[in-house]
């Protein structure tokens, strides 16, 4: 690595070139000061130049709040990441729609995440999580990542398509094929991999929706599409089912997946922490979401304001991009007590921005939780000490918060 | 002080005492009465305070405006009683008010 290919100094780099977008913040686990000195001197912070071209970045918790719940200001189309959409696969999904198209498509499919559904989920989510922990080697180093969170997001994923259980690792390869591209997120996805992955992707889903169509009674997602009035057609505009589909997939798979081994790196790093759970497991909910918060698996959310307005003294304009840090505001200590700190028995944990707030708010939360919550249950139940190794290999994204690897050995109760 | 009769989604209700001025959404947590998670801290911007207002007492807890309208609109569970109680500004007229919790909160 040369000079010019360092990171700058957070701390004496002039404010206009400090570049949150840079994906090796994330991939370094460096943002950490970027983020502090914006929140403190230039909260609503404008990028003239980045190689996603410019963008306002909004790094404090209320200010985020604000943006989030103002659709009509802040608009989601095209896109709700930072890069623009190449023009090869132009993609459609409601994440990225505006009222009221956006809550006729996620009302068809909020069903099949709402608790009630959930608690019928659990058994089943249990005896897979089970599978996978007593499958582990203990006393030896493997890769958490690969073997606990890659492995329970895929076959959680395979039960809400009610997709063949055999090739469930597809899955996971198309979500990262979706979410990795160099000009949307600055990953290292190959193009011509990414498309070929979101063609085969497609064609697999479209046959699926075939061979479902017309039985009955099913309450998986591709089910619940073809049921409600409103997407009973989706796989005629094959753009915005692929869109539909990768948003599932990606909103499903990445997110916990980064969280479930998150918590573990979290727990090795504050072993204060660690002891509190082992002494009182009934501090897992609480401490799910304190996880949920200092992973933040999805660093930021885009909007595009639709007209010019003044937001905190600053004229933003008419199509400018403006990106919520979910990161930031999560770590926004004016917001958050101690909110550097790692602290599984806080008494508000589910104050963060996480989810996102407005129209757009994660609708897996419940599901993500309780995914975390049973993870965690059945580990306590099993080992003493999930214990890191080395440090992770991190996701080089400025939009994922994720470890490519986690090595881990554990230890017997 | 007002009183408002919370009732649970498993039937077991609460008559609590709430200060008028404050939200709904505040005087429920702080009786301690479970069902209401408000993790944005009542800015209407999570819909996690959802209720159900008696019919009798609509027309004083009052509409919701577009915004409450449009995160209501994502809950599944949605009905015509249907509020966000960050939103509900408690008052004296209040005073004797049912309120019904839903099943969940997500």
């Amino acid at each position: 690595m040369n000079i010019a290919q360092q990171l700058p100094d957070a701390l004496t780099t002039p404010l206009d070139k400090i570049d949150v977008s840079d994906a090796r913040l994330y991939e370094q686990d460096a943002w950490r000061p970027y983020f502090e000195r914006l929140r403190k001197e230039d909260p609503v912070h404008y990028q003239a130049d980045s190689q996603f071209g410019p963008f306002w970045s909004v790094t404090r918790f209320e200010d985020i709040v604000a943006v989030d719940s103002n659709h009509e200001v802040f608009s989601s189309e095209p896109t709700i990441v930072i890069g623009d959409l190449t023009d090869d696969l132009p993609v459609e999904m409601f994440i990225a729609m505006d009222p009221p198209k956006h809550d006729v498509q996620r009302r068809a499919v909020q069903p099949v995440v709402a608790p009630r559904n959930l608690a019928d989920m659990e058994k089943l989510i249990r005896s897979r999580v089970i599978d996978i922990l007593d499958n582990l080697p203990v006393g030896e180093t493997f890769d958490w990542a690969e073997r606990v969170s890659i492995n329970l997001t895929t076959q959680m994923l395979a039960t809400l398509f009610d997709f063949p259980f055999e090739q469930r690792h597809k899955l996971t390869y198309w979500s990262d094929m979706a979410a990795d591209s160099p000009e949307i997120s600055g990953g290292q996805a190959d193009p011509e991999e990414r498309m070929n992955a979101l063609h085969d992707c497609l064609q697999t889903f479209t046959q699926l929706w075939h061979e479902r169509a017309g039985k009955e009674g099913g309450f998986d997602l591709i089910s619940l599409l073809q049921r409600d009035p409103n997407t009973a057609d989706l796989v005629e505009r094959p753009m915005e089912f692929l869109g539909n589909i990768i948003l599932l997939i990606v909103g499903g798979n990445d997110t916990t997946r980064n969280s479930a081994s998150g918590g573990v790196l979290a727990l090795n790093q504050n072993p204060a922490e660690y002891e509190k759970l082992r002494a009182n497991p009934a501090l897992i909910p609480g401490m799910v979401s304190e996880i949920i918060r200092w992973q933040t698996p999805l660093a930021h959310m885009r909007r595009t304001a639709t007209r010019d307005v003044e937001f905190k003294g600053k004229q933003i304009r008419k199509g400018d991009k403006v990106v919520m840090w979910y990161l930031s505001g999560n770590h926004d200590d004016t917001a958050i007590e101690n909110a550097n700190d790692f602290i599984i028995d806080r008494a508000n944990p589910r104050h963060h921005v996480s989810f996102g707030f407005g129209v757009h708010r994660c609708m897996g939360n419940r599901l993500a939780e309780m995914q975390l919550r049973i993870l965690w249950e059945e580990i306590m139940q099993r080992f003493s000490f999930v214990e890191v190794m080395a440090e992770p290999k991190r996701v080089r994204s400025n939009f994922v918060r994720g470890y490519k690897t986690l090595p881990v050995r554990l230890h017997a109760l | 002080m007002p009183t408002i009769t919370v009732i649970e989604f498993n039937g077991q209700d609460h008559t609590i005492e709430v200060q008028s001025g404050r939200t709904l959404m505040e005087n429920v947590l702080e009786s301690g009465v479970p069902g209401i998670d408000a993790d944005c801290g009542g800015a209407c911007a999570c819909g996690t305070c959802h209720c159900f207002v008696a019919e009798d007492w609509q027309a004083i807890a009052g509409e919701a405006d577009p915004m409450e309208e449009s995160m209501l609109g994502m809950r599944p569970d949605r009905t015509e009683t249907s509020r966000l109680s960050c939103q509900i500004q408690v008052s004296d007229a209040m005073d004797g008010m049912v309120v019904r919790l839903p099943e969940y909160q997500m």
